[in-house]
């Protein structure tokens, strides 16, 4: 049975791939790429992974159709036909795609308990998450703990990407208080968004801070939490988004993400421990652990939330429809 | 505390201070936190040095999680070379930084500027120091990100194409990265390059592997800029602020160079690499076609910067071709060539960099009798020009030296001959600075063009000086050369 839901998922996401390559119209690719991603994470889902797949849900479903969206909405609708066929990109893609192939044949089998993957650092973090991490989930003590050099690093990467734009795009937000053109139509999708801007923001940090327990963490959090700004930024107008949230605001808030995770782990040097760890935090290590998780999944979710946010104004600031342009009606 | 932590610091203090200079609101506070954190750095790559010759390879683990559960930063004589290599680049190049990102850049571009100048160090010493698979990745990503920017912040629009272009095929190059890790993550279940040299043998003869091998090497050839992956390279370094072709020209390539090592020696070891998968013999074509290609375009470029870049896709070929011997002398080679490049293209760009500030052109045509005008200027360029070519007595001199005896050694005096005869299109394309700056009379009068401002002569005449020193006394940096190629190949020292 599980097989089955596999080769179906499988099958659409060969199709909207295809799809995606065939369309010309960037508005449909942009709505089969969320839809691609979608399917992904239903696939994440059926391996256990749900982590990946609330991400994969919040980042590659929502957020960055959103951001796409804006795009589209800046540049045009349609792709260009290209004057020449070239044979060079398809001989590259075929090469690429024969040795993936060609890699799977010696490939474990897919789900053999036997595969390296399952018999060599897995089970230790399986094992010893409770006594050392005192977590339920080992996902997050492994990417917040064991890995979480490797977590402060992408957030490094979204904060670089953040930095990206605001140097080439920057968020100049001009005194808007004009409303989207047809503001009053969107009578009710202004009181839905009204209504569930507070539980979207209420999630997000019920993410962010269950993380330990259940699927989720600061990197999902942060994503929910942008999404609820956003949601209020298209049906209530730029200007008004801008006075909940100060542009200025956000490049410090980028910043103070990264700071709070490394201060955590400069915080483990000076009381005598190595670079981020969360053992001497505390007086045990288990409360230590908590603590250095709850602190760098927060540092996370601040530089997240923020740089997202400032994409997402810097792409739909530089229309002067704002917040509207990138409506799909 | 502060020594016993040095291998995080390394990394921890630049990445640190890439957020408090974006908080830091004047341009000049930004340049200041740049200038003082790349001196840091400077200081503890030579601490790192000092402590890695002395108890050799150093080891630390992140968060104090044991190997290869957690991340481990791992220091042998060649990342600590290499570490060295960035570090110097960075604190020379940041004293010259002032005068000229103030005129090449927006003064609100200024701070931005700085704190991705900071990131790129961050994830280049991040690559270097690091023992963990997927950490080099993720470090990939920060130094490669920070450098699009960077780029993209050149004065030209076509620096924003130039940034593109760079983008999809770094993408593509960290994707391919990124597949090959994934792959031996699957077949080994470890992340730890230590731990991943242990394991690989036992699975080295799955496709799986070998297809791993092949995705790494061709995902970190594009990183290099190896013949024929190096398109991006020249836009690049044309279009980007100066400061940025300095500091990416000096450090970037060399890295990945540091990371196809890693690999080929470290992680897959020599008898897989170059004996099963013959990585040698296939590199080492790309390498020849590197330096007679891009030593020819070179000639007959009339934009400075332009010839440069096809010089460094040349040098590169170089570098490549001394690990290709995969021999104890040949990779020692290929050290002292990365090392010494880096010295001679960083002076080379910075001087070009004084006169974009003058004259705001670098167009052969433009600098016409410019000797008398910025004599300085021009005599760096020729003194770099000659190591580049290999005089005797500079540090040019010596890395071809080696590399030619380590082409002898084994056996392959035609690899020699090639070496020999490209330094002889070298020759022409220096020549055509030399003559152009030094013989030719200005054809138009260049009111107001003086030499350039001391802070950037000081930090290109130190560069061109270290340059001169090591081609003079070049034993410090073999014998560290030829301990680091020691450990990599497996051979006893000589």
């Amino acid at each position: 049975m599980q097989h089955l839901v596999d080769i179906v998922l499988l099958g659409l996401l060969m199709i909207t791939g295809f799809a995606i390559v065939r369309m010309r119209s960037l508005l449909a690719v942009t709505m089969l790429t969320s839809i691609y991603s979608l399917f992904s994470a239903l696939l994440f889902v059926v391996l256990d992974a749900v982590d990946v797949a609330l991400t994969e849900a919040a980042i590659g479903a929502g957020i960055s159709t959103i951001l796409l969206l804006a795009t589209v909405a800046l540049t045009t609708e349609y792709e260009k036909v290209p004057s020449h066929r070239s044979l060079l990109p398809l001989l590259v893609v075929t090469l690429t795609g024969a040795a993936l192939i060609y890699g799977t044949l010696d490939m474990p089998h897919y789900g053999d308990p036997n595969a390296p993957v399952h018999r060599h650092v897995a089970p230790d973090y399986i094992e010893d998450t409770p006594e050392e991490i005192g977590v339920p989930n080992v996902v997050t003590s492994v990417l917040a703990s064991y890995r979480g050099y490797d977590t402060l690093g992408e957030v490094t990467v979204i904060f670089t990407a953040g930095v990206g734009v605001l140097a080439l795009l920057g968020v100049h937000l001009r005194k808007r208080t004009e409303q989207p053109s047809d503001y009053h139509k969107l009578v009710v999708l202004r009181v839905i968004a009204k209504l569930f801007f507070p539980l979207i923001l209420l999630f997000a940090l019920y993410v962010l801070f269950h993380g330990d327990y259940g699927p989720g963490g600061g990197f999902q959090a942060g994503v929910i939490f942008a999404t609820g700004f956003v949601l209020y930024a298209l049906t209530h107008g730029l200007g008004n988004a801008e006075r909940v949230i100060p542009p200025a605001l956000l490049g410090i808030l980028a910043a103070a993400g990264v700071l709070l995770y490394s201060a955590v782990g400069i915080e483990g040097m000076l009381l005598g421990g190595k670079f981020l760890e969360y053992n001497v935090l505390a007086d045990d290590p288990v409360s230590g652990q908590h603590l250095g998780i709850l602190l760098i999944e927060t540092g996370v979710g601040i530089t997240v939330a923020a740089v997202i946010l400032i994409i997402y104004f810097g792409f739909v600031s530089r229309r002067p429809g704002g917040a509207d342009a990138q409506d799909p009606s | 505390m502060l020594l016993s932590n040095l291998p995080a610091l390394q990394v921890v203090v630049p990445l640190v201070s890439a957020p408090i200079c974006l908080l830091l609101r004047r341009p000049g506070h930004a340049w200041a936190c740049a200038l003082t954190v790349s001196w840091a750095v400077l200081v503890m790559a030579v601490l790192l040095l000092r402590q890695v010759a002395l108890e050799g390879t150093v080891s630390y683990p992140l968060g104090a999680w044991a190997t290869p559960w957690g991340i481990e930063y791992r220091i042998d004589m060649l990342a600590a070379l290499v570490i060295l290599v960035i570090a110097i680049i960075g604190a020379v190049v940041m004293p010259y930084a002032r005068r000229s990102v103030m005129q090449e850049l927006d003064d609100e571009h200024i701070g931005a500027f700085y704190t991705c100048y900071l990131l790129c160090l961050t994830g280049l010493l991040g690559i270097v120091v690091t023992g963990d698979a997927f950490n080099l990745f993720v470090f990939l990503e920060i130094s490669s990100l920070s450098s699009y920017v960077l780029i993209s912040l050149g004065r030209d629009r076509r620096a924003l194409t130039a940034a593109f272009q760079y983008l999809v095929m770094g993408t593509i190059g960290a994707t391919f990265i990124l597949i090959g890790v994934g792959l031996m993550y699957m077949m080994t279940g470890t992340l730890n390059m230590a731990d991943l040299a242990q394991r690989l043998p036992a699975v080295d003869d799955t496709r799986t592997v070998r297809v791993a091998f092949a995705f790494v090497t061709v995902g970190v050839s594009i990183k290099l800029a190896l013949f024929p992956l190096h398109i991006w390279l020249p836009n690049a370094y044309i279009y980007a602020p100066s400061v940025v072709s300095i500091f990416l020209a000096a450090t970037a390539t060399k890295v990945g160079v540091y990371v196809l090592l890693r690999l080929f020696f470290t992680v897959f070891g020599v008898q897989f690499s170059f004996d099963d998968m013959h990585v040698g013999d296939i590199i080492m074509w790309l390498a020849i076609a590197a330096v007679l290609t891009g030593s020819l375009v070179a000639i007959f470029q009339d934009n400075l910067k332009r010839m440069l870049a096809y010089s460094s896709v040349a040098q590169i070929g170089y570098i490549v071709l001394g690990i290709a011997l995969a021999t104890g002398a040949g990779v020692s080679a290929g050290i002292i060539y990365l090392f010494n490049h880096a010295l001679i293209k960083g002076a080379l760009f910075m001087a070009l960099g004084g006169i974009m500030l003058r004259l705001g052109s670098v167009e052969l045509r433009d600098l016409h009798g410019l000797l008398r005008q910025m004599p300085w200027t021009v005599a760096a360029i020729i003194a770099g020009g000659l190591s580049l070519i290999g005089v005797p007595l500079t540090a040019g001199f010596i890395s071809k030296w080696y590399l030619v005896a380590a082409a002898l050694e084994g056996g392959l005096w035609p690899l020699a001959f090639i070496v020999l005869a490209s330094s002889l299109l070298t020759v022409i394309y220096v020549w055509r600075i030399v003559e152009a700056t030094c013989f030719r009379a200005a054809g138009d009068e260049r009111p107001g063009v003086r030499e350039a401002p001391l802070s950037m002569l000081l930090p290109t005449w130190l560069l061109i000086a270290l340059n001169l020193y090591i081609g003079v006394d070049a034993e410090v940096l073999t014998g560290l050369a030829d301990t680091a190629a020691a450990a990599l190949v497996g051979e006893a020292l000589p």
